[in-house]
């Protein structure tokens, strides 16, 4: 048993959920207690979805336990089937529906459908989200480009013939994804730029005819490893297709990107990697933001968006990354690495608490996170912005804004470094706050910044700040001492207050005061 | 149940596409005690509501030293956090003890890891009195016995935290009916009063703590004494209950609730629910006759407060006047809230949809319904939404997951949930709850895109 306040993901049939919602022509018909139901709202109300996500539930309840669950199951797969003429059926069960263990696959084939039935199994006592739409993807594509396989013994790879056009999918774009509706426009210009043609995108508006015929490309872009990485691997082993390793988040990271997909088409990448492509670099090295040198950042979020971003600070804003880590526990080695590269202890976890404690005493200026870590980042006073799902509305803005390429890599510099610059004005109102027009207790611009207006009522009556107290040690400050620390910049005062109570208790002094202040200071010298 | 026929109607052949058809008279089983009022039909299919869980969203706002640990599956968790606002923020007092392989496949005890998760919480949360651990479907199915943990934890961790049990699972339990099995924990809990008691007021159902206040000062108006709350806001306030108990249901969806307290010899106090001026004024009337208040004290007290009722329902009148409403079923709340916005607001109801209509508890709201007003007692959602399409009402009111795609389709859209977020019970909130149905109609007439 885990204890959990948040999660990150949701069970795996969320992750399928998300698979079937991206694309046209399937229908899902899961086995699930009424309650289960609860998760269409999040294509509805995150995403702002215009339909009902594609799937019914069997919504069965626990008189019908002692009964016919399984009839239950047939009559809904049934009626689903007629009313909605999927090109593919997918049937699965929930966490409940797993333990009466009723099989939803051969209940469905048994009913003797037009269509192919892709039965899942998602252990939810075991996985997760991302997972689960890793494998319901897997499991529709191979169902569907299965039977187009070379046969075993022939050559796999596709055979191109001079002067053609290299063709390549592009896999990953989801239901629910962070900027994947944003990304893949940002990506697919690239592509097409370098002159290469796109067989198939999935799951993001395929039909499984579109998945049949994913065998006809020359190789695989895998934007989001995380739901195509079991695909793009099975089409490896199948067709003998290569794919794209690198994330294009951030300005290097895209120019990689580019010259693997040219490698990989056999084209020439020397246009699309003119300095002027995007206004970071120039941004970056622009006097206005010496200020970001060096400053101190925490990162979590699923594990391509973290690896990624966390790159983008250091080397690309000149942050100074104090914290690493993801929830995707099934990438725990690529994470481990990418935290030596950074000098940082790995943070592979799930723990939202254990993630706050992270965040806490590692004391950065900047978290770069989840929507979860927003919230932390709120209780502590410290600039946020948001770089990976769990996806909220915000996360769907009406404008572009894509995370990838080069417009990607300006977002990001907008939207990292805009957090920290309303840390500056909060700066100047610290400076100013014995003013009249300032008047006491004004919040601070950024943390009221980007809350959506719908849900700022709910998430008012429910916000209780004052719940967490500060944990730790008591130590007595002097009023002087008091009044020397408001004195300092708010998103570094929470660090000063820990920093010199540390540094009051290792040394026994009972009570802070100006001079116990700037001898720490001194101490930890920044 | 008693006074209805159970026999379902046959899942996806009697219910036809068309309205008329469909709630013929022959499908129609009429109530025992009203032969005319509205005909009450049966539905099986697709339901479309939360679970039980989802009450613990306002009843851990509402007790505000309690903590509600769901023992279930990573779904119950992601299910509550995403009711409760998609996202929110700082640590709530609710948490989810998730259920793994190791505990499914008998490696780990399941009573250690409960007393080990319940023993970390209570050390970070030194300030919970009243734990409840709440039964979830994956709990139910594999048998946990969570009364009999309760009662150990209780045990063990006495007299700083008490420790009860309730299912919220999507098996037994729709959306409010959570708050039902909540308080019906609470009840099973209560100090007995005995018969020497005086008689006192018991209100039951959760409401916002102003909306509480409200009551508090007319009933002491009314001079009726000893009035209590259930749930009290703290855990060591919650009432005693006896023979001189009387109390008034402040929702509708108390079934269990209201039979485990008739059980300890309370008396209830069959009225309309206190929503609109009309509800309202029934709902006190119903206490200020059981507690002997005078005809003329009575009308006093509620002049003033039932006059600005009715003159804020005037503002919002002209807006939803003739227009034609249709339920989705969601929480219960719905047939008080079709006789509201038909009585006081002169809306038409199309069909009102509910997952649970409890006959009795309701028997002075459905006779008040409009005759002929359809009603369908829980559902088969894409048959619901055929009947929605063709009969095209003026405002839907429905669940998050169906808001957006109606809207899309043309539909006018009022969120449920929020019926039962908002203070919307009182004098006071009358003309609150009429502007959430007004809203999404005026909203329409603003955009000019
Ligand atoms: S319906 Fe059951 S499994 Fe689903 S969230 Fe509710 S209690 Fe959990």
């Amino acid at each position: 048993m885990q204890l959990t306040v948040w999660t990150y993901e949701g069970p795996p049939h969320v992750g399928a959920m998300r698979v079937c919602a991206a694309m046209e022509g399937v229908h899902y018909v899961l086995h699930a207690p009424q309650g289960d139901t609860y998760a269409d709202l999040l294509f509805t109300m995150i995403e702002r979805r215009g339909t009902r996500p594609p799937v019914t539930y069997t919504t069965f309840q626990a008189r019908d336990l002692g009964g016919d669950t399984a009839e239950l199951f047939k009559n809904a797969a049934r009626e689903a089937y007629e009313r909605y003429k999927p090109q593919v059926l997918v049937v699965g069960s929930s966490c409940t529906a797993e333990l009466i263990q009723d099989d939803p696959g051969g209940l469905a084939m048994a009913l003797g459908l037009d269509a192919p039935v892709v039965p899942l199994e998602l252990p939810a006592y075991q996985r997760k989200e991302n997972w689960g739409a890793a494998e319901t993807f897997y499991r529709i594509a191979r169902a569907m480009a299965g039977p187009h396989a070379p046969a075993p013994g022939s050559s796999s790879a596709r055979a191109r013939e001079a002067g053609q056009r290299a063709r390549c999918n592009v896999l990953g774009p989801c239901s629910l994804g962070f900027r994947h509706r944003d990304d893949l426009v940002e990506v697919l210009k690239i592509i097409e730029s370098l002159g290469v043609d796109v067989n198939v995108v999935a799951p993001l508006g395929a039909t499984p005819a579109d998945l049949a015929r994913l065998g006809e490309a020359d190789f695989n872009v895998v934007l989001y490893p995380e739901i195509a990485g079991q695909t793009a691997s099975w089409l490896q082993r199948t067709f003998g297709q290569k794919a794209t390793r690198t994330i294009p988040i951030g300005v290097g990271a895209t120019r990689a990107f580019i010259r693997e997909v040219a490698e990989l088409a056999d084209v020439d990448p020397s246009a699309l990697l003119r300095p002027d492509l995007s206004r970071l670099p120039w941004y970056s090295r622009s006097v206005d933001s010496t200020y970001l040198t060096g400053k101190r950042v925490f990162v979590f979020g699923d594990a391509s968006h973290a690896i990624a971003v966390a790159d983008v600070a250091a080397k690309e804003l000149g942050l100074k990354v104090v914290g690493l880590g993801s929830y995707s526990r099934e990438f725990a080695r690529e994470i481990r690495e990418a935290a030596a590269r950074h000098g940082v202890e790995p943070l592979v976890c799930d723990d939202y608490l254990e993630v706050e404690a992270a965040i806490t005493a590692a004391a950065p200026e900047l978290v770069l996170g989840t929507q979860m870590e927003r919230h932390v980042a709120k209780r502590l006073r410290v600039p946020c912005a948001v770089i990976s799902a769990p996806v909220h509305v915000q996360d769907f803005p009406a404008r572009y804004s894509p995370q990838m390429g080069f417009e990607g890599a300006n977002v990001l510099f907008d939207s990292l470094v805009h957090p920290l610059m309303m840390g500056l004005e909060e700066h100047l109102l610290g400076m100013f706050r014995g003013d009249f027009e300032f008047r006491d207790g004004v919040a601070p611009s950024h943390l009221g910044h980007g809350e959506a207006p719908a849900e700022t009522a709910s998430e008012n009556d429910l916000e209780e700040d004052g719940e967490v107290k500060t944990r730790g040690a008591s130590v007595a400050w002097t009023l002087d001492a008091e009044k020397e620390l408001r004195k300092i910049p708010f998103f570094v005062r929470g660090k000063a207050r820990r920093n010199t109570e540390s540094y009051a208790l290792e040394r026994g002094v009972g009570r802070i005061d100006v001079e116990t202040l700037y001898d720490a200071k001194a101490h930890f010298g920044r | 149940m008693s006074a209805v026929s159970t026999q379902s109607v046959p899942q996806g052949k009697s219910l036809g596409a068309s309205l008329g058809a469909s709630l013929g008279a022959s499908q129609g089983i009429s109530l025992g005690s009203c032969a005319t009022g509205p005909k009450i039909v049966q539905e099986r299919g697709q339901r479309e509501v939360f679970c039980g869980l989802t009450g613990i969203v306002w009843l851990h706002r509402k007790i505000q030293d309690a903590f509600f640990l769901v023992v279930g599956s990573r779904t119950c968790a992601h299910l509550i956090q995403s009711a409760a606002g998609v996202m929110i923020f700082a640590e709530p007092r609710f948490a989810t003890a998730i259920i793994d392989e190791r505990d499914l496949a008998g490696l780990a005890d399941i009573d250690d890891e409960l007393d080990r998760v319940v023993t970390r919480l209570i050390e970070r949360r030194p300030d919970i009195k009243l734990l409840f651990l709440v039964g979830s479907c994956p709990s139910e199915v594999i048998k946990l016995d969570l009364s009999r943990a309760a009662q150990r934890l209780s045990q063990q961790m006495t007299p700083n935290v008490r420790v009860l049990a309730y299912s919220g699972s999507g098996i037994e339990t729709t959306f409010t009916q959570g708050e039902d099995a909540c308080l019906s924990a609470l009840v099973a809990q209560a100090q007995r009063a005995d018969a020497a008691q005086k008689p006192s007021l018991l209100v039951v159902g959760a409401l916002a703590d102003a909306v509480e206040d409200q009551f508090r000062r007319l009933f002491a108006q009314m001079g009726i004494e000893r009035v209590d709350f259930l749930p009290a806001r703290r855990a060591a306030d919650m009432p005693m209950i006896g023979p001189g108990t009387k109390f008034l249901l402040a929702q509708p969806f108390l079934t269990d609730t209201a039979r485990a307290l008739e059980a300890l010899g309370a008396q209830h106090l069959p009225a309309l629910y206190p929503l609109g001026a009309e509800g309202v004024a029934e709902w006190l009337r119903a206490a200020a006759r059981a507690f002997g208040v005078s005809r003329e004290t009575f009308e006093a007290v509620i002049a003033a407060p039932r006059a600005r009722a009715e003159k804020s329902l005037e503002r919002w009148r002209p807006h939803l006047a003739g227009k034609r409403v249709f339920f989705v079923p969601d929480s219960q709340l719905e047939p008080p809230m079709a006789r509201f916005l038909a009585r006081e607001l002169g809306m038409e109801i199309v069909e009102i949809g509910a997952p649970y209509v409890d006959r009795r508890r309701l028997a002075e709201e459905l006779a008040l319904l409009p005759p002929d007003t359809p009603i369908v007692e829980g559902q088969d959602v894409e048959r619901q939404l055929d009947r929605l399409r063709a009969a095209r009402p003026d405002l839907a009111v429905c669940g998050l997951g169906l808001a957006n795609p109606l809207e899309a389709e043309g539909f006018a859209t009022k969120w449920s949930i929020e019926l039962v977020f908002t203070p919307v019970q009182g004098f006071e909130q009358a003309g609150d709850l009429a502007e959430l149905f007004a809203r999404p109609l005026m909203r329409r007439e603003l955009l000019e895109i």
